[in-house]
Parts: structure tokens; C-alpha cells; sequence
């Protein structure tokens, strides 16, 4: 079993523009997202908006996040599989309505 | 036995049986670059062991045997260091059957894992000539028109990619065939086209790539001979290939399919060809594979250029174009329009296509705008069209013709 982290990107400002409701669904899909995987779903966390985050490069320290895009990293999930294929099947389950995820292998240091 | 005798059958075994030694020496030594450096010794133990006790009746077994054996010691000898990369993953013996009733062969594992959509489409086209077809990275390289350490270095990448990420090394499950074959098909065929007519460079063939991958899709042929697209493509370069004697004159100037002489084409190939493209046809949709075996056969079939069933090609590009909505083959059915319908009927849907911005760069299309507004003796405006087919075509031969066409048609080039 090898940990991947699913990095979901998304257009911030898509969120910024939804209705309420979007938010309802999204929290939905999320919600059925981690009944479908199950126990191998490792871990995750919903970010806050990238307007919150702080840059440190060498030691400056900056307002805004480390590069400017228009998606964002908005949250991730740690899973478990046996392989890419797994790990990409549990990536298209993910939801991403306004962007889309990035299937990352965990080093392993041993 | 003498030596020549044995280095030709050590030469041969590399041609013929090189995938099969290396895929399933992949399996065992679940490391690419190991079973690579394994198979490469038992190559090498292979001319000194046949030497002495002559050539086996069964080289590929030979050097199968010799290759896994070398992959185990190396593990045994590695048992305590952990090597950086995980190790492939192969199936184990509890996971379902690959496909049922059947055991896999191995090469399709390695033709699969090499092919894998995670990796990009020029490392699936680097490995599978690496890995597949046994090239070598210089080979490769010249090729692609690239430096060998470009070439070098997108291997590695491939590589590690497969590794670090895991990508298994097996054949997919029925559910994700379709597109998994789909994408290993597509590289087999870049392979024929990069050597058919070679995007780059001074010739406008380059044999030694329509073999491999004439090889290659034989291969998965006699693997899946189920897949009728296997059967499609395999047809639809057999096909083409016939014509390969007659598409450069003697001068190195392209010939068009109106001028290559009928007779010099390789009458046992298009037979075979054809018969592949039945298959391909028979039962169900077809696809976009089978589809372009049989306009090729309809090209082929035809006595004499101007006796090509124009209709009947047109038809198979509206199915083409519905099976692959791709605006390549938009382009060559307007091409077809312009013979079953005229030019005029022709121009209006190329003059549409000139929006599209993936056929941005891409020479054929004023190259073939040229030719109707040529033949509705247009001439300034075809004139204007052949310049800018010239300045977007990078091959030598090809652009050669373009030229010669602008001067034909009375302007300055």
C-alpha cells in the first residue's frame, strides 16, 4: 500500500460568486466522497482562502499566498492504495466543481 | 560453432525476442532499469554461452531464464539495503486474473505500464521504443531530432514516474481496455507516422520506425486478437506502407498518390492489409482505427487514381469524423469533398477550419487550400496559400513540393 494526497485546486473566485447553495452541494459531494472511499481515506482538510495565507521565502515574511493563480489549492485528502491506477479512481471521485485535483505520491523514507 | 553464425543468432534473438525477455524479466526483477541492465548482461553471457554449447532451440527461453536468474541474485545480494524507489507492482498471485480465462503474456504488461495515460505522450513514445522495441537511447534520439541527453533524460523521468508513482505493471481490467488500448494504440502509431513521413529532417522515410511499429501492432495482434482496432491500425499501416517504394522519385521529390505508379506497390502486403481490414469492419461500431484501414483500402483499391470511389470515401470520413471528431480529419474529408463534389463545394468548409486554433501552424491545411484555389484557378490566392504552407512545413521533402507547385502556378517563389 503505497499514501497518496489528492490536491484539489479550484477557481476561488467561482466561490466567491456562488450561491449558497453551491457551498450545500459541494459539502454533499465531500461528504459522499468520504462514504465512497472508506477506510481508505487517510486524512484531509478544507483550507481557508488563500487572501489568509502568509508567505515565507528565506526570512521574509509576505502578505498572499506563495504563487498567484487563479486555482488554488483549497484542500486535500491523504488516501491509501495499492497503486496509480487505485489512487487515480478515488482522484475521479473527488469532487472539484470548479477546478479539478492533482494525484501526488507520498515519499516514503525509510 | 563459428562466431559470425553466433552473433548473428545473438543479433536475431535481440530483434525478435528482446520485449519478451525484457517483459518478463520486468516481472521478477520488479525494477526497469535493473531488468533493463539483466537482460542487457544475458545478452552478452548469451554470444560466450553459444559458443561454446551452441544456440538453443529456444533462445528467447535462454535468455528469459538467464536474465530472471541475474534479476533474483541482484535481489538476494540487495536483500538488506532497501533500494531507494519502491518496487513495481506486479499482481500478486491472490489479486482477480488480469483477464479472465487467460494469462497475460508479458509484453502486453510493459506495453501497458509504458503507455500509461500518467505519463506524458513523448515518455510513453520514448519507453515503449526503449523498453518494447529494445532501441537504444541515441537511437531514439535521432529519431525525435533531439540531443541525447534530452532523449536520456525523459527515459529517466519515464521511469521514476513509474516508480514513485506506482504505476502496476499489468494489463488493465476489462472496464478501462477501451481507452487504456486507445492510448497504447496512438503511440504505435506516432511511432509508424514519425517514420512515414518524419516531421523534420532531410527524409522524408525513415524504415527502421515502420518496422517497429508494424511489429509492435503485430504483436498486440496475436495478443488481442479480439481488438479489432489492434486490427484496424496493423491494416491501416500495412496499407500505407505498401505504397513505400513509390512515394519519393528517383530525384527525392515527394510523389503525390495521383503519380506513384500502381504497379511497384507491394501487392502481398496490401493483400494482407486488406484482409485485416475486414476483420477490423466485422461486428459492432467501428472505430476510428478500422475506419481509416478502410479508407485506405478504398484508396488502394482503386485502379487508377482518378478511379477512386470518391463517394464511397466520403461516406467512411462522416463516419470518421462522427467515430474521431478531430479537425485533422475535417480537414482530409474536405480534401475528399473537393473530389466527390468540386472545390468550390470543398473551400467554404477548409475556410472554416482556418478558425480553429488547434490547426494553428499546421501546413496542410494552406497546403491543401492552395491546391483548390489552384484547380478554381485562383492563383494569387493560391499563391499566397502554397507561401504560407512553406513557411510552416519543416520537412525538406515536403516543403520541396510546395514550391515546385509555386512556381508551377506562375509566381516567384
Amino acid at each position: 500500500m503505497a499514501q497518496y494526497l489528492i490536491l484539489i485546486y479550484e477557481n476561488e473566485a467561482d466561490y466567491d460568486n456562488a450561491d449558497p447553495s453551491v457551498f450545500q452541494e459541494v459539502m454533499d459531494a465531500h461528504n459522499r466522497f468520504s462514504e465512497q472511499v472508506g477506510e481508505k481515506l487517510v486524512g484531509g482538510n478544507a483550507l481557508q482562502p488563500t487572501q489568509t495565507a502568509t508567505t515565507i521565502r528565506g526570512d521574509v515574511v509576505t502578505d498572499g499566498p506563495f504563487v498567484e493563480t487563479k486555482e488554488i489549492l483549497g484542500g486535500y485528502y491523504v488516501i491509501e492504495a495499492k497503486d496509480l491506477d487505485e489512487a487515480l479512481a478515488i482522484g475521479k471521485l473527488c469532487p472539484a466543481r470548479f477546478g479539478g485535483v492533482e494525484v501526488r505520491p507520498v515519499m516514503v523514507f525509510e | 560453432m563459428e562466431t559470425a553464425a553466433v552473433r548473428e543468432a545473438v543479433a536475431d534473438a535481440h530483434r525478435r525476442e528482446w520485449a519478451r525477455v525484457l517483459a518478463a524479466t520486468v516481472r521478477v526483477a520488479r525494477d526497469l532499469d535493473l531488468a533493463e541492465e539483466c537482460v542487457q548482461d544475458a545478452y552478452v553471457a548469451a554470444m560466450d554461452a553459444w559458443l561454446r554449447q551452441g544456440v538453443p532451440d529456444n533462445p528467447g527461453a535462454w535468455l528469459t531464464v538467464a536474465a530472471q536468474r541475474r534479476a533474483l541474485n541482484a535481489h538476494k545480494r540487495a536483500a538488506t539495503l532497501r533500494s531507494k524507489l519502491p518496487l513495481l507492482v506486479v499482481p500478486s498471485a491472490d489479486d482477480p486474473p488480469d483477464a479472465p480465462d487467460e494469462i497475460p503474456d508479458d509484453r502486453l504488461r510493459l506495453v501497458f505500464t509504458c503507455c500509461h495515460p500518467a505519463l506524458a505522450r513523448e515518455a510513453q513514445l520514448a519507453i515503449t521504443l526503449r523498453l518494447v522495441c529494445g532501441l537504444t537511447t541515441a537511437e531514439i534520439a535521432r529519431a525525435f531530432l533531439v540531443s541525447e541527453p534530452t532523449m536520456a533524460a525523459r527515459v529517466t523521468r519515464a521511469k521514476k514516474k513509474i516508480a514513485a508513482a506506482a504505476i502496476p505493471y499489468r494489463v488493465p481490467p476489462l472496464e478501462d481496455l477501451p481507452d487504456r488500448l486507445d492510448a497504447v494504440l496512438t503511440v504505435v502509431h506516432l511511432v509508424f507516422t514519425t517514420g512515414h513521413a518524419a516531421p523534420t529532417g532531410p527524409d522524408l522515410l525513415r524504415p527502421d520506425l515502420v518496422e517497429r511499429a508494424i511489429d509492435l501492432a503485430r504483436t498486440l495482434c496475436a495478443l488481442m486478437p479480439d481488438e479489432r482496432e489492434a486490427q484496424g491500425l496493423l491494416a491501416l499501416m500495412l496499407l500505407h506502407d505498401a505504397r513505400r517504394a513509390t512515394r519519393v522519385g528517383a530525384d527525392g521529390r515527394l510523389l503525390l498518390l495521383e503519380e506513384q505508379d500502381r504497379t511497384r506497390w507491394d501487392t502481398a502486403q496490401i493483400a494482407d492489409g486488406l484482409r485485416l481490414v475486414r476483420g477490423a469492419l466485422r461486428g459492432g461500431r467501428p472505430g476510428r482505427f478500422a475506419l481509416q484501414s478502410a479508407i485506405a483500402a478504398v484508396y488502394t483499391e482503386a485502379p487508377t487514381y482518378a478511379g477512386t470511389d470518391w463517394r464511397q470515401l466520403r461516406g467512411l470520413y462522416d463516419l470518421l469524423l462522427h467515430a474521431w471528431p478531430s479537425p485533422v480529419v475535417a480537414l482530409n474529408r474536405a480534401v475528399v469533398v473537393a473530389m466527390s463534389d468540386g472545390p468550390a463545394a470543398a473551400l467554404p468548409l477548409l475556410d472554416a477550419l482556418a478558425e480553429d486554433p488547434r490547426l494553428a501552424g499546421y501546413h496542410y491545411l494552406p497546403a491543401a487550400r492552395a491546391d483548390l484555389l489552384r484547380r478554381l484557378d485562383r492563383i494569387p490566392e493560391a499563391d499566397a496559400a502554397y507561401r504560407t504552407a512553406i513557411t510552416l512545413c519543416d520537412n525538406a521533402v515536403e516543403r520541396a513540393f510546395l514550391e515546385s507547385r509555386l512556381r508551377g502556378s506562375g509566381a516567384r517563389p
